[in-house]
């Protein structure tokens, strides 16, 4: 029997029983339809986490001081060094692969103007802050370029803290006071939310390094900031950051985070939601399947005279296994593309009105359910099918 | 060219078993025309079918053109009734999605003759049987001897030497029924053997040997 011939006999079958397909089908359809757009919901996440990291600066190696071990094993073992502004300008002039670097001290202080006053961190830092950490700028600049060793009296602010100091009012080139400093405002950040260092940007405010040092009297930093050229590089950059602090120091005391390991935490964590949704929404095509056997029985049972006339007129067991196969996988396979069609309509309507999430159906999904929806068919079809063959002629043909 | 050595068929009814046929032995030449007759449950559905390797005697022999069907595996059977056995019923059995041409086509379908030819043969058949200017009707578009005789161009369309009808005109009037009757005698004329199960005496009389069951076991009358 030719393979044309088989699909257009269970074609005309199933065209007999215009609603019992439909809804067979439709049953098919929501559960491929939901695979696809919940897995693009879910790859949608993962885009986005990656999107917003990658924001952030891919290529940032972020220094710490100390280095994570377990202590004590050794008595009277290595003292740990702080960082410092020299060991950043020593980073910053030795280690060709660093593109730009910032310093980072921090301390906490009330900001006032006039009558307001906000405690919030004050980021100490230079002016290469803005490009290590993709800072955008709502008004004003950033802080001036300037040797990080000299203080200065320029401030930077927070959108929360420009909005809470200086309510509707442009607080450009206005003075606020940090005890008996006196900071002028040269610029607003755009609104960035929290930051992988914890800090709420929105709510903080930025000035020279050295300005930071002097007024919470310290002798380190934070953190030291690097962008490596490339994303290739990061490894080799984060070895020579390490050999460079670890010379200077004469003891590895400082730790190198990327933000590699963060992102491949969360993408990896994202992926998973994603095989559960996808795992959930299979479950909704198992329950198809289900219906569809069920409705393959009915059929088979309504057309035992037709099984025994095929028989009568020499089709072989195999022929009237493969004609149901084929109106089971004929069902499945429709459903499954008309739930394709739908899962993707979804998507669509979904990334329109939300345009900021960007939600695909991750291609391995659009294939694999259209594979399994006609899987489901052949799996679920077979018991129907086979109990096909195996009715009595006699007995089928003996009706009418 | 049929051969029926004893053969019993026995169906197991809950803890009895019934035996259907007892001890059946018939001979049958080649383009001969019999009738079985006798009251239902006689057996003479059963022998029809075990005639048509839809069924298995459960002992005896049972030869078709000289081969042992006892022997033979589903698949040859199948090869059998595609191509050497032709069936009439008393429902016709039509697929009622399918036009009358689509019908006549069906065994040539599970016999993968090519479209092509499926149509000119088809097409040729429902002329041997008058119908040629209703083959794109469907069956519910024929009256029933319209769709027995579409039965039979089905049933032939394959070339078989043997055509087992059964209760063929059971279910037409009597014009219907004549017409039927004499489209089959045509073909027998031609060489096909034919062997028709009846309840009516009309239709027994027409064929050269009548063959009375009656509980399983066969007496011929005398023609």
């Amino acid at each position: 029997m030719r393979a044309p011939d088989l699909l257009r006999f269970a074609a005309g079958a199933l065209s007999g029983h215009r609603l019992r397909t439909l809804l067979s089908v439709a049953g098919v359809g929501v559960g491929v339809a939901a695979v696809v757009s919940l897995t693009a919901l879910g790859e949608g996440a993962r885009q986005y986490v990656v999107n917003e990291f990658t924001s952030l600066g891919s290529n940032l190696l972020i220094v710490m001081p100390g280095r994570v071990e377990t202590t004590g094993s050794i008595p009277f073992g290595g003292v740990t060094h702080d960082l410092t502004l020299e060991d950043f300008q020593a980073l910053v002039g030795r280690i060709y692969l660093i593109r730009s670097a910032a310093p980072l001290a921090v301390g906490s202080e009330t900001l006032r103007h006039g009558d307001l006053g906000r405690t919030i961190p004050i980021l100490g830092t230079t002016a290469s802050y803005a490009e290590v950490r993709h800072l955008e700028m709502a008004s004003g600049s950033f802080l001036p370029r300037r040797d990080p060793e000299e203080a200065g009296n320029e401030i930077v602010l927070g959108t929360k803290v420009a909005r809470e100091l200086f309510g509707g009012e442009n607080p450009l080139g206005k003075l606020v006071r940090m005890g008996v400093w006196r900071f002028r405002v040269v610029g607003v950040a755009a609104p960035k939310g929290r930051s992988l260092l914890g800090f709420d940007m929105d709510d903080a405010a930025f000035v020279p390094v050295r300005t930071v040092m002097q007024a919470f009297d310290r002798r380190t930093l934070f953190r030291i900031l690097l962008e490596v050229r490339s994303r290739g590089e990061m490894e080799q950059a984060k070895r020579e950051v390490v050999r460079l602090l670890a010379e200077r120091h004469h003891t590895q005391d400082v730790t190198v985070i990327t933000q590699d390991a963060v992102l491949s935490a969360f993408s990896a964590i994202l992926n998973a939601l994603t095989l559960a949704l996808a795992g959930i929404a299979a479950i909704s095509l198992a329950v198809a399947g289900v219906g569809i056997m069920n409705v393959m029985l009915v059929s088979v049972s309504e057309r035992r005279a037709e099984v025994g006339l095929l028989k009568a007129l020499g089709a072989t067991d195999g022929q009237v296994l493969a004609a149901f196969l084929a109106e089971a996988s004929l069902l499945t396979g429709a459903g499954g593309l008309a739930g394709l069609g739908a899962g993707l309509a979804a998507v669509k309507i979904l990334t329109a009105v939300y345009p900021a999430f960007p939600a695909s159906p991750p291609a391995w999904a659009v294939g694999a359910s259209l594979a399994v929806s006609v899987l489901v068919g052949l799996t679920f079809g077979l018991w129907p099918a086979y109990r096909a063959t195996r009715l009595d002629p006699v007995n089928a043909l003996m009706r009418r | 060219m049929i051969l029926l050595e004893e053969v019993w068929r026995t169906f197991q009814v809950g803890e009895a078993e019934v035996g259907a046929l007892k001890g059946i032995s018939l001979a049958i030449r080649r383009g001969d025309h019999v009738a079985l007759v006798g009251p239902s449950g006689s057996g003479k559905s059963t022998l029809l079918h075990i005639l048509g390797c839809l069924d298995r005697p459960t002992r005896g022999r049972y030869l078709f053109e000289e081969r042992d069907t006892g022997s033979l595996s589903e698949l040859e059977r199948s090869a059998l009734r595609q191509s050497r056995i032709g069936f009439v019923f008393q429902f016709f059995h039509l697929l009622s999605r399918l036009t009358a041409a689509g019908n006549v086509e069906l065994p040539m379908m599970f016999a993968g003759v090519a479209p092509e030819e499926r149509r000119t043969r088809a097409q040729e058949a429902l002329r041997s049987v008058g119908l040629a200017h209703r083959a794109k009707h469907r069956p519910d578009q024929l009256s029933g001897g319209e769709r027995q005789r579409v039965a039979i161009a089905r049933a032939v369309v394959m070339g078989p030497s043997l055509l087992l009808a059964d209760e063929p005109t059971g279910n037409l009037d009597r014009a219907s029924s004549r017409e039927v009757m004499e489209l089959l005698e045509r073909m027998n004329a031609d060489g096909l053997t034919l062997v028709v199960v009846t309840h009516d005496p009309d239709i027994a009389r027409r064929a050269r040997r009548v063959i009375r069951l009656s509980d399983g076991t066969m007496e011929e009358e005398a023609p």
